[in-house]
């Protein structure tokens, strides 16, 4: 008789870049919180519990996840309308559930549950989706698209959106589709920002937004005060950088976001274009092993979230990095593992988990046939 | 077979997915692409500029207050003003031993421990590089003290600002109002972005009422600094827009007069233009003065105020609920010609006290003898009890109020400062909701004379006095008459609205009404008749006496022998000259007594300095009335 050996499932390479990534993070934040050793031990032991989620969740095969995914997706919407209903305000906004012994924000774990919802019904039947399947895919992303968005929080909606297409992209579905609406949404968002309709769809602030990031130079006493100080930060970092702890004194003073959304600045700042390409690698190579095991993975379930995980990764630290140097419009997206914050490291470290379960849990063909 | 089609389809899929990752990384690689070359940008083509922006001179954000309106009486008497002061502020991050810099300051300049108290709370809730005040309106000495030491006092700096000064201290406290700091409270609802670099935000009064008026737009400057925190230049400017100046209805020598009338009594009085609705004055006494609150009064002088018995910091004009008494009267009966009950002839027979049908209870008149024959004219004039009583009884409860509503009895009347109470005026429905027992005739009754459950402001007194004196035409209570925008070169006039007007089935009734209020002056057995004296117009006025403490059956009210506190409030109400009314008056003496004896000699005295001191009528020379001689407390 063969005992099977217990194995432990881990990814080493993929293992080994997020906790780089983490380390990096960690140095900055001490520099970017005024040398607050408490701020870096409270995020290291987030991120020790990130991780350790990460190896429980790397121990499960997709297997077994698959027939709860519909049920947790059920209820997280569900969560949403009561978000929606009766949330706790903070912010001006409505994202937490308040339960007593624990609050949490619902959206952070529609984050991982809606990919995988979309891949748990477009891998059911074979690829590419009909276009009935594929209206039904599309409406499993604009229904918690839309109850997020309307809490209001639409850097989560607009990411969570994200990481839905992505598995349609994935799943198949003809090129000159995928072109067409590409085009499509382009248009429509030029026409949509040069007409009323955008004006009446979005908050105030949200439309302040667009327009300091139009011209930041506007609203100097406002919005637009972080990115004219961010690009200064930047800017100033040169190539080599001003040196670690010599950047934060007077340029971020303004800043109230260094530690959080802001804190690729303080990065830029003190390491200079050398220590931004270091990440820029360090997040790529995590990136594209993430790609190879969505390539290599078996099944369509397993290879449209793999895939789905490591693009909704790219899209996250993109847009912070793209935000931070005046590059998009300012939405709330923390750069990952690294700003200051605790849900979101979770979240995605768990589905991060989920990579490197999709990766060591490969039934070997030979053994079954 | 079967398993070889699955595996052919198997590798298709894999083969279509894997392309597609493919590309999908290629479009990733290309988008980085971009954010390096973005990079590259700001950090390698830009760096020069950036670097100079940021290591050798700093680009900082400067928000420029807006100096803050003034606020004047009607003759551009200064009743609010900036004045600059001088501060002394602290920026923590430059100062390398805090203990000893506060020990070093406190030996140059005067800093009390309540300073240094509040000085630490801020530290803790701002950053390190915010400028924090340690102490306010330096002197001109304390001030060079200080600039002398100044390159041993690193992170000190000596901030000119703008503070609000109130020149006239306490005179008109209660309707100008005060800034202080902002609180987070405040914070919450404002527009940061607009009041950057502003600490104070109006509290109370017009101050607050009209604050976005008074407060301007705030301006920016981008300037570059050195490494010192010194401006080397202004890069780009927007100026602020100062705060309007706004103009007041208030007459301040009114204003001051009446305050001077009331000095050491508890009390009220409220002056109006019946013409316009404008105030004239809004006296609150006692006052307090407002110029500690504008930069934090000590906790001690706060509790103080807060504490007193004779509570000053309450507006007794806009939130002073007294029960009216008697001053009702005129409104009543003049609700009595409305429903047809009465007409100006009809006459109740007054023997002293008046019964319920199958009542045994006495309800007494202020005069135990009666009055004998009484009609609307008399009624008023001798302020009989007895035709009230009956008069109410007719009317019924909820006719009698929905009436007295009309002058907003029971309502707000609508002035522009925040704050005012609606008074009581009772009906079944309210009864039945605030305390869920159903109405008893006896109620009706005494609310036919102002007592029992209906409460009034002075205000409310004064603007239904008013409407009655221009026979319904009601105008708005305003304390504001017009704002002055910094930019442009004429006044806005804060116009009333048109006039509401009360309308009554006969317009004859309202000359009813007024002719006895005339009485109660000018008759011979008017309740106020000895204001006539030396009176050179014709007056209107009503005499009220309230009561604050129930008086058992069979017993008599002996001022004599009860504590301060239990002796009837006094209230006047008037309006003079009577043909074309031009000041409209309430007053309320708290404990006062009586009415004829306390209240209508201020009421007096303010309408004579009104129209003769201020308006110059009659000769133009104020002179104060003969003394009357001292007579037994009548009541009304």
């Amino acid at each position: 008789m063969h005992t099977p050996r217990f194995q432990f499932h881990l990814d080493i390479p993929l293992l080994g870049g997020l906790l780089l990534v983490s380390a990096v993070g960690l140095v900055v934040l001490y520099s970017a919180s005024d040398k607050s050793l408490d701020m870096v031990l409270a995020q290291a032991i987030r991120l020790g519990m990130g991780f350790g989620v990460l190896l429980v969740v790397a121990q499960v095969p997709t297997q077994r996840l698959l027939h709860w995914i519909p049920w947790v997706y059920l209820g997280g919407i569900l969560l949403l309308m009561v978000v929606l209903l009766v949330g706790s305000v903070g912010k001006g906004a409505q994202r937490w559930l308040d339960l007593g012994f624990v609050r949490f924000q619902p959206a952070e774990i529609m984050k991982i549950v809606v990919p995988l919802m979309l891949a748990w019904y477009l891998a059911d039947k074979p690829l590419p989706p009909s276009h009935h399947r594929l209206g039904v895919a599309l409406m499993l992303v604009l229904v918690p698209f839309l109850l997020i968005a309307k809490q209001p929080d639409l850097g989560t909606a607009l990411l969570i959106a994200s990481s839905g297409m992505f598995v349609i992209l994935l799943s198949g579905i003809s090129w000159r589709l995928i072109i067409n609406t590409v085009l499509l949404v382009v248009v429509g968002v030029g026409v949509l920002v040069y007409s009323p309709i955008l004006e009446r769809a979005l908050h105030p602030y949200q439309l302040k937004r667009i327009e300091v990031f139009l011209n930041p130079e506007q609203e100097p006493l406002g919005a637009g005060y972080h990115i004219i100080q961010s690009k200064i930060a930047i800017g100033s970092g040169g190539l080599y950088g001003k040196g670690w702890l010599n950047g934060t004194q007077s340029h971020l003073e303004f800043l109230p976001e260094r530690h959080t959304d802001f804190i690729f600045a303080v990065l830029s700042e003190e390491f200079g274009l050398i220590g931004v390409l270091v990440l820029l690698s360090l997040y790529l190579f995590v990136l594209t092993r993430g790609l190879y095991i969505a390539a290599s993975a078996q099944g369509t379930f397993d290879r449209l979230v793999a895939g789905a995980i490591s693009l909704t990764f790219f899209v996250y630290f993109f847009v912070n990095i793209g935000m931070v140097t005046g590059t998009l419009p300012v939405v709330g997206i923390p750069l990952p593992l690294i700003s200051y914050g605790g849900t979101s490291a979770v979240t995605l470290l768990m589905s991060f988990g989920l990579l490197m379960t999709i990766h060591t849990h490969k039934r070997l063909l030979s053994g079954q046939l | 077979m079967d398993s070889y089609l699955i595996l052919k389809n198997a590798l298709r899929e894999s083969r279509l997915f894997k392309n597609r990752v493919i590309v999908a990384w290629l479009v990733v690689v290309i988008l980085i692409g971009l954010l390096v070359a973005r990079l590259v940008f700001l950090q390698v083509h830009d760096h020069d500029h950036f670097t100079t922006l940021s290591k050798n001179n700093w680009l900082k954000i400067i928000p420029s207050p807006p100096p803050r309106g003034f606020i004047y009486d009607r003759n551009g008497v200064v009743l609010a003003e900036n004045q600059t002061s001088y501060s002394l502020e602290i920026v923590p991050e430059k100062v390398p031993d805090m203990e000893a810099m506060l020990a070093t300051l406190r030996e140059i300049v005067l800093i009390s421990d309540s300073d240094i108290e509040r000085f630490r709370r801020a530290v803790k809730r701002k950053r390190r590089f915010d400028q924090i005040p340690l102490r306010f309106r330096l002197s001109e000495e304390e001030v060079a003290r200080l600039s002398v030491r100044n390159h041993a006092l690193p992170g000190i700096v000596i901030s000119a600002n703008l503070t609000r000064s109130y020149p006239l201290g306490q005179t008109g406290v209660h309707a100008i109002g005060y800034v202080g700091r902002i609180n987070e409270e405040e914070l919450k609802d404002i527009n940061q972005a607009d009041y950057s670099g502003t600490q104070y935000i109006g509290k109370t009064g017009v101050e607050k009422s009209y604050e976005a008026e008074l407060h301007g737009t705030v301006g920016v400057q981008e300037v570059e600094t050195n490494v010192m925190g010194r401006v080397l230049r202004v890069v780009k400017r927007v100026d602020p827009t100062p705060g309007a100046n706004i103009y007041l209805n208030l007459d301040v020598a009114l204003q001051s007069f009446a305050e001077r009338l009331l000095e050491g009594e508890r009390g009220a009085l409220v002056a109006l233009d019946p013409k316009s609705g404008g105030v004239l004055a809004m006296v609150s006494i006692p006052g307090y003065d407002p110029n500690p609150f504008v930069n934090g009064i000590d906790a001690d002088s706060y509790r103080e105020l807060q504490h007193s018995p004779d509570r000053p910091l309450f507006n007794r004009v806009l939130r002073g609920q007294y029960p009216p008494g008697s001053t009702v009267k005129a409104f009543v009966g003049l609700a009595g010609l409305e429903y047809g009950v009465r007409t100006p002839e009809s006459r109740t027979w007054c023997p002293g006290w008046f019964s319920l049908k199958n009542d045994n209870h006495k309800y007494r008149d202020w005069k135990k003898t009666g009055h004998g024959h009484m009609d609307f004219f008399h009624a008023v004039e001798q302020s009989c009890d007895v035709y009230f009583y009956a008069l109410a009884q007719d009317l019924g409860i909820d006719r009698l109020s929905g009436f007295m509503h009309r002058f907003s009895f029971g309502e707000k009347t609508g002035i522009d400062i925040s704050g005012e109470l609606t008074g009581i005026m009772p009906d079944r429905a309210w009864k039945n909701r605030r305390l869920g027992t159903a109405w008893y005739p006896g109620e009706t009754l005494i609310t036919g004379i102002g007592q029992g459950f209906t409460l009034a402001t002075p205000l409310q007194l004064a603007m239904a006095t008013a409407t009655l004196s221009m026979r319904g035409q009601a105008y708005l209570p305003r304390l504001v008459f017009a704002i002055e925008e910094a930019n442009l070169q004429q006044m806005r006039l804060v116009s009333s609205q048109a006039p509401t007007q009360v309308s009554i089935r006969d317009p004859v009734y309202w000359q009813t009404a007024i002719d006895g209020m005339e009485a109660v002056i000018h008759g011979s057995r008017g309740t106020a008749g000895k204001q006539a004296r030396g009176l050179k117009y014709r007056m209107a006025g009503k005499t009220g006496t309230a009561q604050v403490v129930r008086i058992k059956q069979g017993e008599s009210y002996n001022a004599k022998k009860l504590a301060k506190k239990y002796h009837d409030h006094a209230l006047f109400v008037a309006f003079a000259p009577v043909d074309d009314p031009k000041i409209a008056v309430a007053v309320i003496v708290e404990n006062g007594g009586s009415g004829s004896y306390t209240a209508a000699p201020i009421a007096r005295q303010v309408i004579d300095y009104y129209l003769i001191g201020r308006l110059g009528m009659f000769g133009g020379k104020y002179e104060p009335p003969p003394p009357v001689e001292a007579n037994k407390a009548t009541q009304h």
